[in-house]
């Protein structure tokens, strides 16, 4: 990946990490942990990958974007946000009772959004029925879906996996957020949904893994995906949760927790720290 | 008897879809592996490139269709109301009905008539959870022509539906005249001392149980409450003000259907006994649909002794 734009990538994702403690830190509640591990992901997704212009949010040829792991919302709304689907100060609204964003995904209040989400398993189904309907009706446009690596627990994923490899839905990809912690404990230590990218080789897909937070791997991962035809493409990103705020990395007890105000304060100096070194 | 027109409510579904086919360029139709039975495969066998089969997977039936609605497809998607209500409940709840997606779900073999398949199919259940959800329009129609159209008018309504239909032949009660509207009752017999309010294959039982109650001097008038939400109130109030007492009549359990809807709308306005006639709270059983309903009291004799009991709490 040219030097410039990894740089201005991770700058935008360190960008949505901010918002993400921001957001809750404000609500005093909320999912950093699964939020910070996807950033990367995220911002590549808004800021190279996908057609998706903030001026014409219902472009109905836009690419389309459904976040299975609706609690990592805020990690979405820093994204939108940074893109100019609404004021990046909005986040500070986040899950507040007269905000326009959810604690979970709503394609009806939030611009940007395309699809309502947060009960688990179900986004994934959302966006094959998206990548068929593009398929139906010609049109060029792709989907994504990001998963958690717990929520590949939920039965309906596999009756989606198994759907979009028989219908061939090549303009389709999820990526498994694999940071290797759900509520209760590692995956192995909950019910082990590994190994993951075998289990995608099964159901008929293209399966790529990658270190989710190095954006040449990124790249050369969604590249492979539009090079891949007849196939839906799994992208199994390995990751760690809470990436960016130190006391938050790999600890599971941060995944559905707000930091206090001086855990807040100790982020966001980590954050801003690593983006005074990025923009030096 | 011999010249009584018999059709199933699915038939009727599957008529009106092959009508649509033909009009509609965004339609798509989806079921879930029981295309022969939802009648979803004679669209199947007709418009094969509008048509999508899950497999025996209910939940990604609804999210695949829900996506399917959000890229601006009008998406009928077919199961058994067991599996559509019952099972892909929270994916209806989440996917369809929390975004309000144009999604008409086209739940078939409801109720006890399913007949020999037994308990495990036979859902009593789908009313009640489909209420519940913000939004959701419910339509149970008498017959396969107000199925058929029925049909039609969800297709031109926007919004998520709930369409239940039968297994079982049903006497033919409308004809093609009939003019079908979303949301509003249709009185088929006037009368001045109870209402019969049924829903689904009771409304013949009720025009049976009217005509027997006439024959015994009690005049009983009969309302076809085809959607049961948004429940047309006002229907139900003028009944309540007129006759005083109302009895229901449904092919879903008691709770939660269309005795507790009209109750709602009873109690809270013109407070009088509202009588339920339906599956009184308990499961089905194996038998030919048509032993079932008598054994369950989904009958007119049922609502002949029910309406009885209603005008005696009159005195």
């Amino acid at each position: 990946m040219d030097n410039q734009l990894k740089k201005e990538l991770q700058i935008n994702a360190c960008k949505v990490r901010m918002g993400v403690i921001e957001g809750t830190f404000n609500a005093k509640s909320g999912h950093p942990g699964g939020s910070l591990s996807v950033s990367d992901i995220m911002t590549y997704l808004y800021f190279v990958e996908m057609n998706v212009d903030a001026k014409n949010p219902q472009n109905p040829d836009r690419d389309r974007f459904v976040l299975s792991k609706g609690h990592t919302a805020p990690a979405l709304y820093g994204a939108l946000a940074l893109k100019g689907f609404f004021p990046f100060d909005e986040i500070k609204t986040l899950r507040k009772s007269d905000s326009m964003l959810q604690g979970h995904p709503s394609m009806k209040m939030t611009p940007g959004v395309d699809m309502s989400t947060g009960s688990l398993g179900q986004g994934i189904s959302t966006a094959v029925g998206m990548a068929l309907g593009a398929k139906h009706d010609k049109k060029d446009f792709r989907v994504y879906t990001v998963l958690g690596d717990g929520e590949i627990g939920e039965g309906q994923v596999w009756e989606a996996a198994m759907f979009a490899s028989a219908k061939k839905l090549d303009n389709l990809v999820a990526v498994v957020d694999n940071n290797n912690l759900q509520i209760d404990g590692t995956l192995e230590e909950v019910n082990s949904s590994y190994p993951i990218d075998e289990k995608f080789v099964a159901f008929g897909w293209n399966v790529i893994n990658i270190d989710g937070h190095n954006f040449d791997e990124i790249e050369a991962a969604f590249k492979k995906a539009r090079e891949c035809k007849g196939k839906p493409t799994a992208i199994i990103a390995k990751t760690v949760k809470g990436k960016g705020v130190s006391y938050m990395e790999n600890v599971c007890g941060w995944h559905g927790k707000a930091p206090n105000e001086e855990e807040y304060k100790v982020a966001m100096e980590e954050l801003n720290n690593q983006l005074k070194d990025l923009e030096a | 008897m011999a010249d009584v027109i018999k059709h199933a409510t699915r038939d009727g579904y599957g008529e009106a879809l092959l009508e649509l086919g033909a009009k509609m360029d965004n339609l798509i139709v989806m079921d879930a592996d029981l295309a022969a039975a939802t009648k979803t495969g004679v669209f199947k066998a007709k418009f094969p490139e509008k048509f999508y089969n899950a497999g025996i997977a209910e939940a990604n039936l609804m999210g695949v269709a829900g996506g399917l609605a959000a890229t601006g497809h009008v998406v009928f998607a077919s199961s058994f109301a067991m599996f559509a209500a019952g099972r892909a409940f929270e994916q209806v709840r989440n996917t369809i009905g929390y975004p309000h997606l144009n999604v008409k779900i086209g739940a078939t073999h409801a109720g006890i008539s399913v007949g020999e398949d037994g308990a495990s199919h036979q859902c009593c259940e789908d009313i009640a959870l489909m209420r519940t959800i913000p939004g959701m329009v419910i339509i149970n129609p008498a017959d396969d022509i107000e199925a058929k159209k029925a049909v039609l008018a969800a297709a031109a309504t926007e919004g998520p539906m709930y369409l239940r239909f039968g297994r079982l032949a049903v006497p033919r009660i409308f004809d093609d005249n009939y003019s079908f509207e979303i949301g509003k009752a249709n009185k088929l017999v006037e009368g001045n001392d109870v209402t019969i309010i049924a829903t689904g294959l009771m409304v013949n039982e009720a025009l049976m149980a009217a005509e027997q109650l006439k024959n015994e001097g009690i005049s009983a008038a009969v309302i076809n409450m085809a959607t049961i939400k948004p429940i047309d109130e006002e229907a139900i109030i003028e009944a309540a003000k007129k006759t005083g007492v109302i009895v229901t009549a449904e092919e879903h359990n008691i709770i939660g259907g269309l005795g507790s809807a009209v109750a709602e709308v009873v109690c809270q306005t013109v407070p009088v006994p509202v009588l339920r006639v339906g599956v009184e709270d308990t499961f089905g059983r194996s038998g030919p649909a048509v032993e079932l309903l008598h054994l369950f009291g989904l009958d007119a004799k049922h609502i002949v002794e029910t309406a009885k009991k209603a005008v005696a709490l009159k005195k």
